[in-house]
């Protein structure tokens, strides 16, 4: 094909065109280049030069301060405390580091153990390392070594931010804390952050802390120092602040919280106070506690021994890590199991005769001379064993375990806490995976009172008891806002379980509060607008030898501490229209009416009063025993909390 | 237009043709190698045989390749032009079958003695097609859609097997390569202007979408992007070449430190120094009036390739030149702007002077054909 003259005209116009447009832009091009290559090598040669010869000018890295945890009130949890201390560059203590110490020791409280380990440091770091003579010093202390740093050369007075719990045991298993970052840390991290390697860094290690360590870290600043060649900073030359970790705002409830925990006092203790409506956990409280304050300064040996040693186990978070078998409170679940498969309506009666025979064995209820006859509600009422045996032989124990794990037995709870436990809805698959053994009858009549296999963590039962109480699936949740962001909560879809199964049970409660012969009677709440249901639960944590039952029931008292039972008790109110639902186990605690029941109750009091439980609520003949409670315990009060905003 | 077309008479036949030979371009070209052999014998700290050594035997090589090449006559590359990309293409698919592994990605194929980067000979073969292309092509039809689409999906096609290698910087300099054969054809400038409207879109919705639930890249990548609008933000991470080598470059101020006295390229505080980073060695040493004679000899060579182009009545001869000087100069301009931290980090050699023999080769190729090109144009 041949290319007319014109064509090869027109084609050469073209492109001398484009290429005039393509020079322009190369050209656009190379002069950006060399510009910035005059910007850099003419203009800001020396700075560049600077950075090159020894590296003169460093990046330092500016820890960012972490973010705050709220309770619902907007009351500070974990918060940011201004941590003064002194630190002692040797050389520049002109030589003389011990005099220096000395005159130092005059102004805050140093041993003589603490000087010589402080030279001994000295000598083995280099001269330009500050090394920490005293830290979490007070504002006079601070400011009188800052008013005598001519007579103390080499001395700096610095202030840093440290994490605080103002509430100090109350939330500490919650919480969990914050801590030095390990190896281990850093090798469970996918790329971590630079700033995690800044020597004095501390990162949440359990709890919320761990849980939500990304979002309360908030991001590292930075500022870039010159430095001479032995390395030590001459001048800041620019500062770029960090950003804060976000403020979490959880659903507790600071004066809750602190009244649950002086409630339970002394006692191996836990306790849960749900919202029936919304799931929220307005307390989540372990005992004993400790203070967490101390795992962020450091904690001694001896300290740290004397938490692991003790048969109380403080370190543990009994509400979510704890599991215990339920005892009477798994009762809702077994009689509710045979009321929708229909075995049994609420009318259906058993007959107790204080125990039954199966298989040559006997299984006994509580009362040795049986309660006669029995229906649904008074089985709840009195907490009758039998109408259980009889019934767990009827329904089954798998469709018992479908039961409570709608209710949130054997189900895993998401919430931001460390090993949340599973607890056990055992059936016989379980059994068959477990321990390779086949379910047996006898299992079932154990698992129908919430002895044997089944295991429920306080949180579980609390869960369940809302559930009971309001009829819906409903979910726990701890988390209200994350900076600012209200966490959205979900409408619980209604309870995979008829409205007639569950107001049995409901009434079934109610009486163990208010019918004649409830368990839980002497723990009612009086005030009839607080109406309160609950069940009472105590497990074994022994067999009852044949040679004990010859000899008679022993009683709690004489056993020791580690053998007895365990006390239980859940509960919500008000009757018609649930708040909130409690639950309290008292590890070897007794019996669940005698002893988690009266601390189940004044907790509920205090939600729903959201102050001190008022007397009009009780019993008469308790009322001057709750004043005296009252009165012993060092109750925490919002206004002198709430000025301690305490931020960087 | 083809090779009968040609006024015979008056092209240059047998060793006639080497007076013909565009030698200033070839001048320069060596210059441009001679500098990369002195850098290459400072970064190995005065030692010939580590890089500097092998480096002039590929250069020797790779002139003879030019030279022989400019005696190639342009009716044998207007024949080969389809056949070359169709090799080149499916060699890009065998290596995505079978290449092997270097530097994590997939890139090479092994024919026993010698390693090929297709993706790298693919650069020529592209231009080559494109040039072929828009000479058959009629004026007129040039900025028809049905007759754009064609070289788009020549471009396109090619540049996925690079990207799934994966190899980001090649599948670049694909298209715009490609782009700019097609814009010196005279394409609308239509296409172009939204071609870049949808990358600016493009772009903007990946940064938008971050943090987003339809985000479109992952975390990694974003920090990556991060480090480098601010590279002083992760100092001692990704950010430390860019940190590293920006002080090399800004330190060696108006006359250099020296040769051999560069303390960033002494003490190792550049990576990749003999290849990527060359350029910011030569800015140490030789400071502003290095680098930026370097820049200017870049800059002659692109020019007197263009002058060559816009002197060709041969459209097919024309527009190779451009293309290959266009991609020449795209070479540079990433290689420098990275450097300077003016773009991403990438990986890629600075043409002519970085330490490498596909890269050198490939180039003198290219700079074979702008030859020939040159010799055989009409008059």
């Amino acid at each position: 094909m041949k290319k007319s003259q014109r064509e090869i005209l027109d084609s050469s116009r073209q492109i001398t065109r484009r290429v005039v447009l393509l020079a322009g832009v190369q050209v656009a091009v190379v002069t950006t280049l060399a510009l910035k290559l005059r910007s850099m090598q003419l203009d800001h040669a020396e700075e560049y030069r600077m950075l090159a010869d020894g590296n003169s000018i460093k990046i330092r890295l500016l820890p960012p301060s972490r973010g705050l945890i709220l309770d619902r009130n907007g009351l500070i949890i974990a918060g940011n405390e201004q941590n003064y201390r002194v630190t002692l560059t040797r050389e520049e203590a002109g030589g003389d580091v011990e005099g220096v110490l000395r005159r130092l020791s005059q102004l805050i409280p140093m041993s003589e153990e603490r000087i010589a380990e402080l030279l001994e440091e000295f000598s083995r770091r280099s001269a330009i390392t500050p090394i920490v003579l005293a830290d979490r010093l007070t504002w006079e202390q601070f400011s009188a070594i800052a008013v005598n740093a001519p007579a103390l050369p080499g001395v700096t007075p610095e202030s840093a931010l440290s994490r605080a719990y103002p509430r100090a045991g109350d939330f500490a298993h919650v919480m969990g804390y914050v801590g030095p970052v390990s190896d281990y840390d850093l090798s469970r991290i996918e790329d971590p952050d630079p700033v995690l390697r800044l020597p004095d860094f501390q990162l949440g290690k359990i709890g919320v802390e761990g849980r939500l360590e990304e979002v309360l870290r908030g991001k590292a600043g930075a500022r870039r120092v010159e430095v001479n060649s032995t390395g030590r900073e001459m001048r800041q030359l620019s500062r770029q602040e960090g950003e804060q970790g976000a403020t979490v705002q959880l659903s507790l409830d600071t004066a809750l919280q602190n009244y649950a925990a002086q409630r339970m006092g002394k006692e191996s203790a836990a306790a849960v106070v749900m919202d029936c409506q919304s799931g929220e956990l307005i307390s989540i409280c372990s005992s004993p506690s400790f203070d967490p304050n101390k795992f962020v300064r450091g904690i001694s040996s001896p300290e740290y021994r004397a938490l692991m040693d003790h048969d109380h186990r403080p370190l543990a978070d009994k509400t979510v890590q704890g599991v215990y078998p339920p005892g009477s409170t798994f009762k809702m679940v077994t009689l509710m199991a045979g009321l929708e498969a229909g075995v049994i309506d609420a009318g259906s009666r058993f007959f107790c005769p204080g125990y039954t025979e199966l298989g040559g064995r006997r299984f006994h209820c509580w009362r040795r001379g049986g309660h006669g006859t029995v229906d649904a509600v008074k089985s709840l009422e009195e907490s009758c064993d039998v109408y259980y045996y009889e019934l767990a032989q009827r329904v089954g124990i798998d469709r018992i375990a479908i039961m409570a794990r709608k209710l949130g037995l054997g189900v895993r709870h998401d919430l931001p806490m460390s090993a949340v436990a599973d607890g056990i809805a055992p059936d016989r698959e379980w059994k068959m995976s477990r321990y390779g053994q086949s379910w047996q009858i006898g299992d079932s009549l154990n698992a129908s009172i919430g002895q044997g296999y089944v295991l429920a963590s306080p949180l579980q039962l609390a869960v369940m008891t809302a559930r009971i109480a309001s009829g819906r699936e409903v979910k726990p949740q701890l988390i209200r806002s994350i900076d600012g962001v209200r966490q959205a909560v979900a409408e619980y879809p209604p309870l995979d379980i008829s409205e007639a199964s569950l107001r049995v049970a409901r009434l079934g409660m109610d009486a163990v509060m208010n019918g004649g012969r409830g368990t839980a009677r002497s723990s009612r709440i009086t005030r009839e607008d607080w109406r309160m249901a609950g069940k009472t639960g105590t497990s074994q944590v022994r067999n009852i030898t044949a040679a004990e039952r010859a000899r008679g029931v022993i009683s709690n008292d004489q056993l020791p501490w580690e053998r007895r039972d365990h006390a239980l008790f859940v509960c919500y109110a008000p009757f018609d229209a649930p708040r909130y639902a409690v639950s309290v186990v008292v590890e070897h605690g007794g019996g669940g009416s005698a002893v988690a029941a009266p601390v189940a109750r004044d907790i509920l009091l205090f939600a729903l009063n959201n102050g001190l439980p008022p007397q009009d609520a009780v019993p008469a003949d308790q009322r001057a025993a709750l004043e005296e409670r009252h009165e012993a315990m060092q109750l925490f009060t919002p206004e002198a909390a709430r000025p301690g905003r305490s931020r960087a | 237009m083809s090779y009968l077309d040609y006024q015979v008479a008056q092209v240059p036949t047998g060793f006639r043709k080497i007076l013909h030979i565009n030698w200033p371009l070839v001048i320069l070209v060596a210059a441009v190698c001679c500098i990369g052999f002195l850098m290459l014998y400072s970064v190995a700290g005065g030692r010939m045989d580590t890089w500097a050594e092998p480096q002039m035997y590929r250069f020797a090589v790779g002139m003879v390749i030019m030279l022989g090449l400019a005696f190639v006559p342009m009716w044998f590359w207007r024949g080969i032009s389809v056949a070359a990309y169709v090799v080149c293409f499916l060699m890009l698919i065998a290596v995505d079958l079978f290449g092997t592994i270097g530097m994590g990605a997939q890139r090479w194929i092994d024919l026993g003695p010698i390693r090929l980067q297709p993706s790298e000979l693919m650069k020529i073969a592209l231009v080559l097609l494109l040039a072929a292309y828009y000479d058959w092509l009629p004026l007129h039809r040039v900025s028809r859609p049905i007759w754009v689409m064609i070289p788009v999906l020549l471009i396109v096609a090619p540049t996925a097997l690079v990207l799934i290698q994966p190899d980001l910087g090649t599948s670049i300099m694909l298209i715009a390569g490609g782009g700019i054969v097609m814009f010196a054809a005279g394409v609308s400038l239509w296409y172009f202007g939204i071609v870049i409207g949808m990358g600016v879109g493009l772009i903007a919705a990946v940064m938008k979408s971050r943090g987003t639930d339809w985000q479109l890249l992952k975390d990694y990548q974003f920090r990556r992007i991060d480090t480098f609008l601010d590279p002083s933000a992760d100092p001692l991470g990704a950010g430390y070449n860019i940190i590293q080598s920006q002080i090399a470059l800004g330190s060696g101020g108006w006359s250099g430190r020296g040769f051999m006295q560069g303390s960033q390229s002494r003490l190792n505080f550049l990576p990749e120094k003999h290849t990527d980073f060359i350029f910011t060695v030569l800015s140490e040493e030789f400071g502003f009036i290095g680098a930026f004679s370097l820049l200017m000899l870049y800059m002659l060579i692109v020019g007197f390739c263009l002058h060559s182009a816009l002197t060709n009545r041969d459209r097919f001869a024309s527009l190779i030149t451009i293309g290959i000087s266009g991609t020449f100069f795209l070479y540079f301009a990433i290689n420098m702007a990275t450097v300077m931290g003016l773009l991403p980090a990438k990986g890629s050699p600075l043409p002519l002077v970085s330490y490498g023999g596909t890269s050198l080769m490939i180039l003198m190729l290219g700079f074979g054909l702008v030859q020939a090109a040159h010799v055989h144009r009409p008059r």
